[in-house]
């Protein structure tokens, strides 16, 4: 028989818990929901836009009756549970009906907190926290004129904005001086109250009511100094307390909310609560992401899997102001031993400032300009060193080489517009996607429409869509992301599980892991194959069937389903005969297009792949072996003509990129890996924007790092200075042994750098000699294993299967 | 039109999670095994944009086309959610290693 679960309480967080609950174990349980208001989930956030007249109750449901019913579940709309009994197990409400369980799951949530002060009990006073009271207000807003909010808060100044725009005279009363304290510091306030009197809200600040005024019905708010205001509706918005009422009586320990472990259970281990009602580690939360990140736990928990855990959230907020633009997240005061940043132009309405401590963010307050607030939380929340970058980082992240993407601001964006390039996505598709399918995470609106699923370069863009859809809010991703849905494991702890476990194969590393699926996706799979060949090159098996086509057949598959060929011309440098052996090849096997790519190498279009032997063959007679340009790995060497040839050169560049490219060719990286050498600092060879970059000057080589020209532009960090060539040979093969061994799978350096930070390579490279030269010498090791032309041990006979056809039935059959 | 089972050839032909195409005159076809060594046979052709199927990764018993990363069901041949299409699937059999196609 199933076992039974109650879940007291019909909002967010607990149907969110339900919800995770039945995507992994849909038959656990009969699950009975009592929800005290007489409606389905809906989305409290959105109260606010429902409040200005902007949305409708019916487009703030979350879960229709049909949800329900197809889930069998029995929900019992507008049941107060009066009373849990523990022993007898069972759950009691005011309608009389008594429900046992095995397990219970408090959502209660919270209640508005409304001062005691006389007269609060009169009709025309409410708080803001359900559509009741928003169905009260809207009602006032027909026959009264005069509305007072009490509470400058997050919640209060959606509410005056929201009677202000339904057209009633609104006057906003404060306690203290400053708009929105929990989450603005003294100057954002300042310019978020100029803003809201523009639109034609008053405020009365530092003033503290007395009492209301009125028989039956109120009329004004008397305050301590005597004044008083006429007010037909008072709005409370002070705050909210858990609702624990329920618990308390039921002897559940409880403080300010019912208290939970990280597993998200009470002191009664058959009873568990989410949501605005639980405290956590002495934390309270009010915001839908934290209480989405202990829906997934608790679920995990109450579906007897057992190894989730929750650790409390880092929060952000953003004010759902619609044409107001205010973000706050984390430390955003600051203390004696914090830095501060800080932007302000006041008449263009903007102002920014980031708390700064060791060279990490630690807070932000963001007004007028919120384009990157996605940016600075994600690099908060990952502890990002900015020590590079911090003359630049409150221009955003436009200023740090993103270019190219047009407009930045998605409010102004017609639906038409074009946010993910690579998919052909527009704003209009992601709005319709996130309202019809009722998306929360990025997550989601990647998996449904592909948004910023592929170079990812527009996901600031789609997260501020999503902000501006389903309230500020929103979910973020967790900071410790899994590599795929196959596993729980990130990069860092597969590597370190690798290395310490001394796994040497990909069904190893599954078995150890607890893999959910049994081989693994496309995702992962080419991820571990690589992780293990980097780890271990000597004992590890490539495994042939984990590794993307065009690293299985060595060479770029293309639109057609036909091949493209690179044969390696080290340094860029060729010779008459290889060229005739292209040209031959190319009549021979009647190639439709030849081309010279990006990197100074000949690219060959158009080929069968039943032809691709052929041609490796004739290509190797003429002593060319494959380019790699296929594959996560070493690329090209791009140079220019230096010193032999060149008026202006100092070096020999050439001589330096065939050096360097002899030592390198052959080894897999996470991501691919291009060089380039440049004679002189006139840099003909681009080498500041590529993975590794050799500068020439006349007392010896700069060593550039880190640089890109695809999709994010960024230039090179320099790394050092040298002067011989076998320094830059030892630098060139440490760095990409450092990068091999811990960047994650499909991570370029750029963004490599960007996340371990410039100092922490230049430690183990420039301070640390010895472990320099170790680096090295474990790249050398690695390359006596890889530097294998794959196209003659192809042409040999290995993976013969691969480039002929199981069987040719043409003309027997159809 | 009558099917007919044609012998293509050995199970062992094709490596675990791989798969090698069959030629007919109205294109390639498939043919995938899975590593618990079932045999499926799909249209080499992805419903998205017709990338040829037999040169993605297989796991479990999808196979992700490598083009743009669309995971097709070997089973019936469509597209997994979010992504929505088919490609024609071919009834095949194992009879002591040995594959047969219908066609």
């Amino acid at each position: 028989m199933k076992e039974k679960l109650v879940c007291i309480g019909n909002g967010m967080a607990g149907i969110r818990t339900i919800e995770e609950l039945l995507k992994i174990a849909p038959d656990k349980y009969d699950i009975t929901i009592f929800g005290e208001e007489p409606h389905v989930n809906y989305n409290r956030i959105l109260l606010s836009p429902v409040l200005a007249g902007e949305k409708k109750f019916e487009e703030i449901v979350l879960n229709s009756e049909e949800w329900y019913a197809k889930n069998n579940i029995t929900l019992y709309k507008g049941h107060k549970v009066t009373e849990v009994h523990r022993l007898k197990q069972t759950v009691t409400t005011d309608s009389g009906i008594v429900t046992p369980y095995d397990r219970v799951l408090f959502a209660t949530g919270s209640n508005a907190f409304i001062i005691p002060v006389s007269g609060h009990h009169l009709s025309g006073v409410v708080g803001f926290r359900d559509i009741k009271d928003v169905e009260t207000m809207l009602s006032k807003t027909k026959t009264g004129k005069h509305a007072v909010v009490i509470g400058g808060g997050l919640l209060g100044l959606e509410a005056a904005n929201g009677l202000l725009k339904q057209g009633m005279d609104v006057t906003v009363v404060h306690v203290l001086d400053t708009l929105m304290e929990k989450q603005l510091d003294k100057t954002g306030a300042n310019f978020l109250k100029k803003a809201l009197e523009e639109r034609g809200l008053k405020f009365l600040m530092n003033a503290q009511t007395e009492s209301i005024l009125g028989e039956e019905k109120v009329v004004g708010i008397r305050f301590k100094d005597g004044k008083e205001i006429p007010a037909d509706l008072v709005v409370m918005a002070v705050g909210i307390r858990p609702n624990i009422e329920l618990a308390k009586k039921a002897r559940i320990h409880c403080e300010k909310g019912i208290v939970v472990n990280d597993t998200m259970q009470t002191f009664d281990p058959k009873i568990y609560a989410v949501g605005e009602c639980v405290q956590h580690r002495n934390a309270l939360y009010g915001l839908v992401a934290p209480l989405f990140e202990q829906a997934k736990v608790c679920a995990n928990h109450l579906a007897g899997l057992g190894y989730s855990r929750y650790q409390g959230s880092v929060v952000s907020t953003k004010l759902k102001v619609t044409g107001i633009d205010v973000f706050s997240a984390g430390d955003f005061l600051g203390n004696l031993q914090t830095e501060e940043i800080i932007f302000q132009d006041p008449s263009a309405g903007i102002y920014k400032k980031l708390v700064i401590k060791d060279n990490q963010i630690k807070g932000a307050v963001l007004y007028g300009d919120t384009v990157d607030s996605a940016w600075y939380f994600e690099m908060m929340r990952d502890s990002t060193d900015i020590s590079a970058m911090r003359d630049r980082v409150l221009f955003g992240q436009a200023h740090l080489g993103d270019a190219g993407h047009g407009e930045n601001r998605i409010s102004l964006m017609s639906d038409e517009t074009e946010i993910c390039g690579c998919n052909g996505i527009t704003k209009g598709h992601i709005i319709k996607a996130i309202t019809e399918k009722k998306l929360f995470t990025l997550d989601e609106v990647r998996l449904h429409t592909k948004a910023s699923g592929s170079c990812g370069s527009c996901t600031g863009l789609v997260e501020q869509i999503l902000a501006a859809v389903v309230g500020g809010d929103y979910s973020t991703s967790p900071k410790q992301k899994p590599i795929c849905s196959c596993t729980d494991a990130t990069h860092d702890e597969i590597r370190e599980t690798i290395k310490k476990v001394h796994l040497i194969s990909i069904e190893q590393i599954m078995t150890h892991l607890h893999w959910k699926t049994p081989n693994g996706c496309a995702s992962c799979r080419p991820a571990l194959n690589y992780y293990l060949l980097s780890t271990f090159p000597q004992e590890t098996k490539d495994d042939y069937q984990s590794r993307f086509v065009n690293e299985r057949v060595h060479a770029n598959i293309q639109k057609d389903g036909s091949f493209s060929v690179v044969p390696r011309m080290f340094g860029g440098i060729t010779t008459p005969n290889e060229l005739r052996a292209i040209a031959d090849v190319a009549d021979k096997y009647q190639i439709p297009t030849v081309k010279v790519t990006g990197g100074q190498r000949i690219d060959l279009f158009g080929i069968k792949k039943k032809d691709l032997l052929g041609i490796w063959a004739d290509l190797n007679k003429a002593g060319l072996v494959s380019g790699h340009a296929y594959g996560k790995s070493l690329r090209t060497v791009k140079t220019c003509v230096g010193s032999e040839w060149c008026r202006f050169g100092t070096q020999d560049s050439t001589q330096m990129g065939i050096e360097l490219e002899k030592m390198t060719w052959g080894s897999w990286t996470p991501h691919k890996f291009k060089m380039a050498v440049s004679g002189c600092p006139r840099n003909c060879a681009e080498a500041t924007i590529k993975d590794f970059g050799v500068v020439g000057v006349d007392s010896g080589w700069e060593l550039h790092v880190g640089g890109n020209g695809g999709i994010k532009v960024r230039v090179t960090d320099l790394l050092c200075k040298v002067k011989t060539q076998e320094e830059v040979l030892e630098f060139a093969g440490a760095f990409m042994q450092l990068y091999r061994e811990e960047a994650h799978y499909l991570e370029r350096t750029a963004p490599w750098i960007e996340r371990v930070g410039l100092e922490y390579v230049r430690n183990a490279l420039l301070n640390d000699e010895k472990q320099r030269k170790e680096l090295y010498e474990r790249f050398l090791n690695s390359q006596r294993f890889s530097q294998k032309d794959p196209w003659e041990e192809r042409v040999n006979g290995l993976d013969a299967h691969e480039f002929k056809p199981l069987a040719d039935l043409k003309g027997v059959a159809q | 039109m009558k099917q007919q089972w044609i012998e293509i050839g050995h199970l062992n032909d094709i490596p675990k999670l791989g798969s090698r195409v069959v030629e007919t005159d109205s294109g390639n076809i498939a043919i995938f095994r899975t590593s618990n060594d079932q045999v499926f046979a799909l249209k080499d052709r992805c419903p998205h944009k017709g990338g040829q199927l037999s040169q993605g990764i297989v796991s479990g018993i999808l196979v992700a086309c490598p083009l743009h990363n669309w995971k097709i069901d070997l089973k019936t041949g469509e597209a997994t959610a979010p992504d929505k299409g088919c490609t024609r699937r071919y009834e095949i059999k194992c009879e002591n290693g040995q594959l047969w196609l219908a066609l």
